[in-house]
């Protein structure tokens, strides 16, 4: 097989895998805010199974969160599971989960602003969300873009585990490359459209945090 | 009509009552200094007077805004949102250590809330503040950031940005005690400059030369309660209680 059509098709899986990943991003930072807050509730009745939940994420195995979501609708309606399904199952699994992470970031990052701020804005006659939008949350972005930094890109990682439930992402594809021609090439290909993706975001990441440290907390 | 009115406020955390029944009213232009040990309760009077922190007992009206009224039991009862909004335009709180918002610059820490809260006109506003700075001796450092500043420049810019909101009666919760000594003169400059434009304040403060100096009336607080009250020259200089002489004999050396 000319290395070219081993491109193409890992091309193709790439832009899968990126599916993936710009898809679990985009719901699950802002429902990981959600989480965040729902963390930090008064109301034990909210609190108490959102600990439980980001404990869940936390404390097994996404490849096996992944299988468990791929089956569920067989296992709790006996509905037949159609190749359709895969890519939503993918979706949801790694929303679910990298919303647990991002809530705990998030919740970090908000409670190291210190109470003073709050106080000041208070005083000043902010609203509670005037508050938060104008004041809190641009520091906590600025205290939390490492971690998240590391946490996007252990995720453009993560697509691979699509693999698990027969996802046809770039992975899938490489492996079955490598196993029909015995050798590592596709193996290796992958790994740099990883790499080189990954390189790509520490970079972006890097650009963001050089631009918030026009100032120190 | 007294600016600032408080009467038998009782506050206490779980079972210790840090305020006890504590009245005290400020007239438009006066100055006073409230003194005392640590812990007697001097930032938790700011702090209930502020709304900072609810009071358990007693009233508190700005003005003809009352904020909070007794019930028959004498528990205190707060007023609506409504009430609370109007109120919070009456006063500012200059903190101990300064609270500045990092990542906006000297001039947005303080035309932000005028814009925001107030609704007022940004050119008007930042007029105003171009101003204010220029009292402060911060002419030059509008676009600065508060990490860049010395502490006792940080705390003018604090008391500026109070100011933009043209309070009618100002807090201060010891300005100085986080200052290095050296910057300790430039804010008590400020605060004395305030005085003398009849600005209606009340502070609280460790600095008993300049308490003498600017303030109308001296509060010493000592264990929840006003132990004394007076000009300073009677407070400071010939004070009656026992605990006042032994509070202030501290001071002198
Ligand atoms: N949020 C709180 N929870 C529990 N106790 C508190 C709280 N805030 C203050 N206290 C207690 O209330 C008492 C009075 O505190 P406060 O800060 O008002 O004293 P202060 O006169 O301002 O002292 P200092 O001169 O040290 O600033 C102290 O015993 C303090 O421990
Ligand atoms: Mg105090």
């Amino acid at each position: 097989m000319e290395i070219s059509s081993i491109l193409l098709q890992l091309l193709g899986g790439f832009g899968k895998s990126m599916g993936i990943y710009f898809l679990t991003l985009l719901f699950s930072l802002p429902l990981g805010m959600l989480v965040a807050l729902g963390r930090m509730s008064k109301k034990p009745l909210v609190r108490g199974p959102i600990i439980f939940y980001i404990s869940l994420m936390r404390g097994t195995p996404l490849m096996l969160q992944l299988i468990f979501v791929y089956y569920m609708p067989y296992a709790l309606f006996g509905w037949t599971l159609s190749p359709g399904w895969r890519f939503y199952a993918v979706i949801i699994a790694f929303v679910i989960n990298y919303a647990a992470y991002f809530a705990e970031i998030f919740r970090s990052g908000i409670q190291s602003v210190p109470t003073g701020q709050y106080e000041a804005a208070d005083v000043l006659g902010y609203s509670r969300r005037q508050t938060f939008m104008g004041i809190i949350l641009p520091q906590v972005i600025k205290r939390i873009l490492p971690s998240v930094t590391n946490e996007i890109i252990t995720l453009v990682k993560d697509t691979s585990l699509a693999f698990a439930i027969a996802y046809v992402e770039m992975f899938t594809i490489a492996k079955q490359i490598v196993a029909r021609e015995s050798n590592l090439v596709a193996l290796i290909v992958a790994g740099l459209f990883y790499y080189v993706f990954n390189y790509a975001v520490a970079a972006v990441m890097n650009r963001f945090e050089k631009k918030l440290s026009y100032y120190k907390i | 009509m007294s600016v600032l009115e408080i009467k038998n406020i009782v506050k206490s955390f779980g079972g210790k009552t840090v305020l006890k029944d504590i009245s005290l009213s400020v007239e438009k232009g006066e100055v006073v200094a409230i003194i005392g040990p640590s812990g007697s309760g001097k930032s938790t009077l700011l702090r209930c007077a502020t709304l900072l922190e609810k009071m358990n007992g007693g009233t508190l009206s700005y003005g003809d805004l009352q904020v909070v009224t007794a019930g028959p039991d004498g528990k205190s009862i707060y007023a609506d949102k409504d009430i609370i909004k109007q109120a919070k335009q009456r006063f500012g709180l200059v903190f101990q250590n300064f609270n500045l918002f990092p990542h906006r610059n000297v001039l947005q820490n303080i035309i932000d809330a005028p814009i925001k809260v107030q609704m007022r006109n940004r050119d008007e506003v930042t007029a105003e503040a171009m101003e204010l700075l220029q009292k402060m001796d911060l002419a030059d450092r509008g676009d600065a950031y508060p990490c860049e500043l010395s502490g006792g420049q940080q705390q003018r810019v604090s008391i500026a940005r109070a100011l933009a909101m043209k309070p009618e009666v100002l807090f201060f919760d010891e300005p100085t005690s986080a200052l290095d000594p050296e910057l300790t003169q430039g804010v008590l400059r400020t605060i004395k400059a305030l005085a003398e434009l009849k600005m209606t304040m009340v502070i609280v403060t460790h600095e008993m030369a300049f308490a003498r100096d600017v303030a109308d009336r001296v509060v010493f607080m000592d264990q929840g309660f006003i132990v004394e009250e007076g000009a300073p020259e009677d407070v400071i200089g010939n004070p009656k209680s026992e605990r006042t002489k032994a509070f202030l004999s501290i001071f002198k050396d």
